[in-house]
């Protein structure tokens, strides 16, 4: 049965579902409905929730409580992101699982409230000190975000690794009909790695010291070759109208279902055009992309940002597709009109 | 008659049979032992979960025979909190110096004890950065020489020391916040049964318990293990007075 839910809340009901045994978070604008709600429902099944005093107490939380083999989750939005990005490499390099879910706004500093895409480097290219990179989801309607909440919580335990899910201001905020798995009661499967008292066996160490460099460097292999199965399994994308197309738009998230709209028209005007939505923003489908604009004559990249995924179109491309560029910044969000002027203009080029 | 011999001292199964890195002198050593008898006396080994911090005992997790976890700078509070929250049977304590807790990591501790987290800390003030070499911390004493006060802490630039139980103590989630330290023999048994305390408020489910651990810093100190003991004497008590600072009621009933 569908329901009607705000983005925020939909996002907290599902990291339930998913059987998440513990949530940390900081009020900060537009993510603060997923902590409101958890801080409710939370409690009431019996599971932790701990209001931090800051997003660096809350990702800490989060690495502590992971440590345990629970899981784990926290959001927060840019800002506050930038903040977890210590935790989050620590996190990383000590092979635990969790979900990190960035609402984005309107950047850089304080910025502003409104929807953006202006955190693609900081979510997708590393972020904190050292090599590596998250598995990183991007949603575009309320509904795919409830899926791939449950699905980040399923990739954590995979890799041992934290799991990031984007949306921005327009998702977390939008209310739309939704419907969600069965609950998940809470369970630990046998996770030899986690801190639960060494009972019947040796002692276990969570860490992200090495001091030799051989160590180090024996780590980070380690590291690497998570990254590069990730990088070989979860390559995730939807296309639209990608049949004929002469002309591609890529685009993902808020701005991905804005273009699907304005491919919708400039079909039924007649221009050969089509959406190209990368859903994992990292492993980027570098492949993929690269495949489906073959037989395309130019490439539009729409982002909410100066121009930040662009980069990634152009690597899976090698530049072989005049490729130009569309972007709002400051949380202006482009009508589906705007967009479709800019197909037409590149179909007559 | 029995040809039984009994065992009357040995090394605790919490501690770890291997050599430390801490300097000669240092009293580390000494707490690492002390929480070690204490962990095994209340039988507690099987379900604690020990946190590192950045800092001289940034490599604690190899000094112990139990769980344990490394937290980033000054962090080690808020990770405690989601270990303690998400497995409450767990016996959750974190090892911090004064520059992890007193400076970079004063809002996590702040608000962990705010909160009545039901964690403990085990804190070792020497009033210097040892591991990075020995600069001014939070809890230098004014006039003190240390590599980043040169010209001794100048309170006029550099600021006063950071008194951390007299801080927490003034928090309503604060159960059991003392100072102790270690330079005698007589204070190392008080340091001992405050150590106890503070895991059993932590088993009884009193809420925070902070020792602090008024200690010493030969190397950085410029000093002889000899010379520093006094200088905790006549320097550092002074200064940080030892006595309990905040303990709750039910805490006198903990046997």
């Amino acid at each position: 049965m569908k329901i009607l839910m705000k983005g925020n809340e939909a996002i907290a009901e599902a990291a339930i579902r998913a059987g998440c045994e513990a949530y940390f978070g900081y009020p900060i604008t537009p993510q603060t409905e997923v902590l409101e709600y958890m801080s409710r429902r939370m409690p009431e099944l019996g599971r932790a929730f701990v209001q931090a005093e800051s997003e660096l107490g809350a990702i800490n939380m989060v690495y502590g409580a992971a440590c345990t083999g629970a899981r784990v989750m926290t959001t927060t939005s840019s800002p506050g992101y930038s903040l977890m990005q210590e935790g989050i490499s620590y996190i990383a390099m000590s092979f635990v699982p969790c979900v990190i879910v960035n609402i984005m706004r309107g950047g850089p500093g304080l910025g502003n409230i409104q929807p953006a895409q202006g955190d693609y480097f900081q979510m997708t290219k590393g972020g904190g000190h050292g090599d590596y990179h998250l598995i990183v989801l991007a949603p575009s309607t309320v509904q795919e975000t409830v899926d791939l909440i449950i699905e980040a919580f399923d990739l954590a335990d995979k890799y041992r690794q934290p799991v990031a899910v984007i949306a921005d201001g327009m998702i977390g905020q939008i209310m739309e009909p939704v419907e969600f798995p069965e609950m998940k009661e809470p369970e630990r499967p046998e996770r030899p790695w986690a801190l639960t008292g060494a009972k019947d066996r040796p002692k276990n160490v969570i860490t992200s010291l090495y001091l030799g460099a051989q160590n180090l460097e024996r780590e980070n292999i380690r590291l690497q070759k998570i990254i590069q199965e990730i990088k070989a399994n979860e390559v995730r994308y939807a296309e639209y109208m990608m049949e004929g197309a002469e002309y591609v738009v890529v685009a993902y998230g808020t701005a991905g279902r804005i273009v699907q709209t304005a491919v919708k028209q400039a079909r039924a005007e007649g221009i050969p055009v089509g959406l190209f939505r990368p859903i994992s923003m990292f492993p980027f489908p570098y492949k993929e992309l690269d495949e489906a604009t073959r037989a395309a004559r130019r490439i539009l990249v729409v982002e909410l940002s100066a121009g930040q995924m662009i980069e990634d179109v152009r690597l899976a491309t090698c530049c072989r597709v005049p490729i130009s560029f569309y972007g709002k910044m400051g949380g202006v969000v482009p009508l589906p009109d705007d967009i479709l002027n800019e197909i037409r203009a590149m179909a007559k080029e | 008659m029995s040809e039984e011999v009994e065992l009357v001292f040995g090394r605790p199964e919490s501690l770890a049979d291997v050599v430390t890195h801490y300097c000669p002198g240092c009293i580390h050593g000494i707490v690492h032992r002390l929480v070690a008898e204490v962990i095994d006396e209340l039988g507690l080994r099987k379900r604690a979960v020990g946190i590192a911090p950045v800092g001289c005992s940034v490599l604690a997790y190899n000094y112990f025979e139990f769980d344990f976890a490394e937290a980033a700078h000054g962090r080690a509070p808020a990770m405690a909190t989601g270990m303690k929250r998400v497995r409450p049977d767990l016996i959750v304590f974190t090892y911090q110096g004064d520059g992890d807790l007193a400076s970079i990591g004063t809002n996590e501790l702040i608000h962990a004890a705010a909160r009545g987290e039901n964690i403990t800390i085990v804190f070792i003030n020497n009033a210097v950065y040892g591991m990075t070499g020995g600069q001014m911390a939070p809890t230098t004493l004014p006039g003190m020489v240390t590599t980043s006060s040169p010209y001794g802490r100048d309170v006029k630039t550099q600021g006063y020391p950071v008194r951390v139980c007299e801080l927490v103590s003034q928090l309503d989630g604060a159960a059991y916040v003392v100072r102790r330290t270690a330079y005698k023999p007589a204070e190392i048994r008080k340091l001992r049964r405050a150590l106890k305390t503070a895991f059993q408020v932590q088993m009884a489910g009193l809420g925070f318990s902070l020792v602090e651990v008024v200690s010493n810093c030969p190397t950085n100190w410029g000093m002889s293990p000899k010379e520093s003991l006094r200088f905790i004497e006549e320097r550092m008590i002074p200064y940080y007075p030892l006595g309990d600072y905040k303990v709750v009621d039910g805490v006198k009933d903990l046997k």
